[in-house]
């Protein structure tokens, strides 16, 4: 078996300043997490609104400052696609733009090598190479998130976190796009982390689940295992919601 | 049934056609506006002398040109100096946050907290009277403004996903205030600029009304509107038309400001 592509160790994380008198006024968001992502894994991450999920994506991004523990990356730059496609892109930048946008930065290639990548993961997202040189405005909300993806992809990471991909979606649109994460998975043996409420689409698309309760993973497994035969109660509780 | 903008559309009208006014008046008046003739002094309105002559004999509608092309330009670099220096103050503390922008925020403050007529005086009485130091006080006094419509706009815009998604697509800084924010707050500070600008106007107006703008002989709005009042019943045309160049310009973009607010 391969290393995993994230190992995280009793993870901690709090809002809010560490006060130097006087009583403790942080809030203590993650307790003790320890977890890790598969090379080649979706790893499914549920639970209710506010119980951490967003903040432990941030903290293996590495924009979560209070945080205590380790995280072990194996990757070079985890990427992230957010829940609101109407938000997540620049609405004055055209979009072959956006998703250029980071070879831009890093000096990476010409020009004319960056635009044919640029078109070539259009193609792979499913779009036509037209919308290269249209707005985000113009674009439909499955359709910005297949640029998401695209924009996601271009650093060619190993690791993509996928916060709510697709609740923001409608159902048929949601499907298009579970498949088109999947195919994307195979062709370059990519991991996600898959942050959803909805266990339907968990269940549909991750090889692993985790259930998280007020900052604690309170149960962990295969996919069936947990499915068929939950743990701890909260879990049920999910199933039959 | 969408409602016409019919601030915008006035706007549009009033402004091409003080501009184009303007325009003709850099190059082009009717007669020479120092040329002094004794004969024709405080005439009134006449085929020659479409606004009448001031109290020297010269002609007032050539002054009146002459004096709004300097009132545009010194507007205009204003605007420049206060919007480029405020987006700059802006971007950083909106950016940023944090101590820097408590301590330029109050400094900010504390400019805005004197009457900004007296400040001008101040500034223009310790640089010594002229365009460009009008341009430089009333600069000055500009940036206040534009930074805080700045700063505002920038930290909203710095927690969209978008903005979340450039960090971590490992874009640097300066790069995400100018190049991904900056261009969305275009429309914003648009409608702001124009309203600065006929804060811009008026201002210069009134330091040329206090003797301490744009000095003689170069005409001015301003100083013509002070030597008007003492001919005020005997030669009204000569405030009149000082006056409505001032009214015409501000209006213009006064109604422009609100038109493109209006947008969206």
């Amino acid at each position: 078996m391969s290393e995993p592509v994230v190992k995280v160790e009793n993870l901690n994380v709090w809002y809010g300043k560490p006060q130097i008198i006087g009583r403790d006024k942080r809030v203590h968001i993650l307790h003790d997490v320890s977890f890790e992502i598969k090379r080649g894994e979706i790893l499914g991450l549920v639970g209710e609104s506010g119980c951490g999920k967003s903040t432990l994506a941030r903290a293996i991004l590495g924009i979560e400052t209070g945080k205590t523990g380790t995280i072990i990356h194996n990757t070079f730059r985890p990427q992230m696609v957010f829940q609101n496609p109407y938000g997540s892109l620049n609405p004055y930048k055209k979009i072959g733009w956006i998703i250029e946008e980071p070879l831009r930065v890093q000096r990476k290639y010409d020009s004319k090598e960056r635009k044919r990548r640029v078109l070539e993961l259009l193609g792979q997202v499913g779009l036509p190479e037209s919308y290269m040189n249209r707005y985000p405005d113009e674009l439909s909300g499955g359709q910005r998130q297949r640029v998401a993806i695209a924009a996601a992809l271009i650093q060619q990471p190993e690791l993509i976190i996928l916060d709510e991909p697709v609740s923001a979606l409608d159902v048929t649109v949601q499907a298009q796009i579970l498949r088109l994460l999947i195919d994307i998975k195979k062709q370059y043996n990519l991991s996600y982390l898959f942050i959803s409420h909805d266990l339907n689409v968990v269940y549909q698309i991750c090889d692993r689940i985790m259930v998280m309760k007020k900052g604690e993973i309170v149960e962990s497994g295969d996919i069936e295992t947990v499915y068929n035969h939950p743990q701890h109660p909260y879990t049920l509780q999910l199933l039959t919601e | 049934m969408k409602k016409r903008n019919y601030n915008l559309i006035f706007g549009i009208i009033i402004t091409a056609f003080v501009v184009v006014l303007l325009l003709i008046g850099i190059f082009w008046t009717p007669y020479n506006p120092d040329t002094m003739n004794v004969k024709l002094r405080l005439t009134g309105p006449s085929a020659e002398h479409l606004l009448g002559c001031d109290n020297f004999g010269r002609d007032i509608f050539s002054r009146v040109l002459k004096g709004g092309v300097s009132t545009l330009w010194i507007s205009v670099a204003t605007v420049l100096f206060g919007l480029v220096c405020g987006i700059i103050v802006g971007a950083f503390t909106g950016y940023y946050g944090g101590v820097l922008d408590e301590v330029v925020m109050r400094l900010n403050d504390v400019l805005n907290s004197f009457p900004s007529i007296l400040l001008s005086l101040v500034f223009v009485s310790l640089l010594g009277p002229g365009k460009k130091n009008v341009v430089i006080a009333l600069g000055l006094l500009f940036i206040p403004s534009f930074a805080r419509i700045t700063r505002s706009e920038f930290s909203r815009i710095k927690s969209l996903d978008y903005v979340k998604c450039a960090k971590l697509e490992g874009v640097p800084p300066l790069r995400i205030m100018f190049v991904h924010i900056l261009p969305n707050a275009v429309n914003t500070l648009l409608s702001t600029t124009a309203i600065g600008f006929n804060n811009a106007v008026l201002a210069e107006a009134s330091l040329s009304f206090l003797g301490i703008g744009v000095q003689p002989p170069d005409p001015s709005l301003g100083r013509m509107l002070a030597e008007s009042q003492t001919y005020l019943f005997s030669a009204p045309w000569y405030t009149l038309s000082a006056g409505g160049m001032i009214i015409l310009l501000i209006l213009g973009f006064g109604l422009l400001s609100d038109g493109l607010g209006d947008i969206e």
